[in-house]
């Protein structure tokens, strides 16, 4: 038998990672709906007038994504780490980082590209319209996967640890603090007609200093959980 | 005179070497301190500008100031743990984070006193006010992390993987609130153009920030010298040959 | 050479004497604390290493 290369090693990671997550919809559904009932609570709370509901909406979407990027942290490595499969995958002969992208671009795939593909929905119930959707969208898009490969840091720290899933919340979340500001920032600046292309342009900056820094502090979390 | 450093890089070496240097930043931190304490409080003029209320600088300025070095200074230990796995190293890191947590706080605190008077609020989302509250935070993080792991070395490695990162943050975050601050030009207030200081002031402020250190230095020397006891209690005396030694190791 | 003229001017601090005081008085409550938790902290260490000692003669 070949070695596989590392585009089938990473390709079977990814695909892996899709089946299983098709086999548990239902942990997909819940930071999904979490989203949705969060982001219907502010309005009940803050009252209906849309000008009020226009002027929070950047900053309640982007807090509400954040959560739910937050809450579902815990599937990265968790299931893994449980039966054993993680062990096995540090022992794969390819670079770690780049595995641990591929199992962090799945978790992307089905827990911030809902996300995603919801926000449209979620700024038309706080009144935003045309091009001001569109950047929340791009936004989210470039902002949540900078959101999962921060927090799969965190999520890899804490692998095990009794009471993690608050402790990965206090790690990850003053790591979020610049995603946040740009992305909500790119939304608001959008709103104000001033265009949100700045932070735009700096939130692609986060996404790719992550995607640099994070597989191999991740990668380090992980061999230091599993040793 | 060739000093062999690695020799003391092992805890039971340092341990009688760390206590023999307390006194000394300890003695040096409370003179600095006491003159120091003198000029800022009983020798400086007055601001024009602001009034007595700047006399909270002497103790604001350097407490933010150890705050933000001895993050760095404990990131760094961290990262010489995780390359050369040195336990001392990670012990270090162990032993800074309170005291860098405590000034963080007082810094926070003693800034939310300047700002009362001087821009008529506790708190504005300032970029320094925001760094340095994420920094708090991140302080936080790298402790509980460590208590929350039961095995020692795990817990080392891991509570120093998540000091480095946190290194990183510190600046994106001073930045993008500043970005950040710009865009709601409403609310921000203009902290950068402080007037220029008066020599007899910044000889204070800077007396008072080289007496925090050796304070900080006393301080976390004393702590390490707690965490090695509790962690090598039982290698550490057994190595110790007679009663005289274990007489002057105390 | 001290700036002040008397005793209660030096504690008014020009009106703003409860913040600068309050100030000063936090940190340096602060830094006492600490130094006696680390003793405490000592103390313990080294009355579980004493039972330690005792235990290996």
């Amino acid at each position: 038998m070949t070695q596989p290369s590392l585009w089938e090693t990473l390709w079977g990671i990814i695909w892996r990672d899709l089946l299983l997550a098709m086999r548990r919809r239902s942990d997909v559904a819940i930071s999904v709906l979490f989203l949705v009932i969060v982001a219907s609570l502010f309005p009940l709370g803050v009252g209906p007038e849309p000008a009020v509901l226009r002027t929070i909406a950047a900053g309640v979407l982007w807090v509400a994504a954040l959560l739910a990027c937050l809450l579902s942290l815990g599937r990265v490595f968790t299931a893994d780490y449980l039966d054993g499969v993680l062990e096995q995958m540090l022992l794969i002969p390819q670079p770690l980082p780049v595995l641990v992208m591929g199992k962090v671009f799945a978790h992307w795939m089905v827990s911030g590209l809902p996300i995603v593909l919801l926000s449209p929905l979620l700024g038309l119930q706080f009144g935003l319209e045309g091009e001001v959707l569109g950047t929340l969208v791009l936004s989210l898009l470039l902002g949540t996967p900078t959101l999962s490969m921060i927090g799969s840091i965190g999520a890899a720290l804490v692998l095990g640890v009794r009471g993690s899933g608050l402790l990965v919340a206090l790690l990850v979340l003053p790591l979020y603090v610049p995603v946040l500001i740009f992305g909500a920032g790119a939304v608001t600046s959008s709103m104000a007609g001033v265009g949100g292309e700045a932070n735009l342009s700096l939130l692609g900056a986060c996404l790719v200093l992550s995607l640099f820094f994070a597989p191999w502090a991740t990668a380090a979390a992980l061999r230091i959980a599993l040793e | 005179m060739k000093i062999n450093w690695s020799k003391y890089s092992a805890p039971l070496a340092f341990y009688p070497l760390a206590g023999k240097m307390i006194p000394w930043f300890g003695t040096v931190a409370a003179l600095t301190i006491a003159v120091g304490l003198y000029i800022g409080l009983l020798v400086a003029p007055t601001d024009f500008q602001q009034g007595e209320a700047y006399r909270i600088i002497f103790v604001h300025v350097p407490a933010a100031w150890m705050s933000m070095f001895l993050y760095v200074v404990m990131a760094g230990w961290a990262a010489v743990g995780l390359g050369l796995n040195a336990r001392l190293s990670f012990m270090m890191t162990q032993a800074i984070a309170p005291t860098g947590a405590m000034f963080t706080f007082l810094a926070l605190v003693t800034g939310a006193m300047w700002g009362k008077p001087t821009w008529g609020a506790w708190w504005v989302w300032d970029a320094r006010l925001t760094s340095e509250l994420i920094l708090l935070f991140q302080y936080a993080g790298v402790m509980l992390l460590r208590t929350s792991i039961d095995d020692q070395r795990r817990a080392d490695r891991a509570s120093g993987v998540c000091a480095l990162v946190g290194v990183v943050n510190i600046p994106i975050i001073y930045f993008s609130v500043q970005w950040w601050n710009t865009l709601h030009q409403g609310a921000s207030v203009s902290m950068t153009a402080a007037p220029k200081m008066a020599a007899i002031m910044l000889t204070g402020m800077l007396l008072m920030t080289f007496g925090f250190w050796m304070y900080s230095l006393a301080v976390i020397l004393s702590r390490v010298r707690c965490v090695i006891l509790e962690r090598e209690s039982v290698q550490f005396w057994s190595k110790l040959s007679s009663v005289a030694e274990v007489a002057e190791v105390r | 050479m001290v700036y002040w003229k008397s005793v209660s001017e030096f504690l008014a601090m020009g009106g703003y004497g409860l913040y600068v005081w309050t100030s000063f008085i936090i940190t340096a409550l602060s830094m006492v604390w600490e130094i006696l938790a680390l003793w405490r902290r000592r103390v313990a260490a080294l009355a579980e290493s004493r039972g330690i000692t005792r235990s290996l003669e």
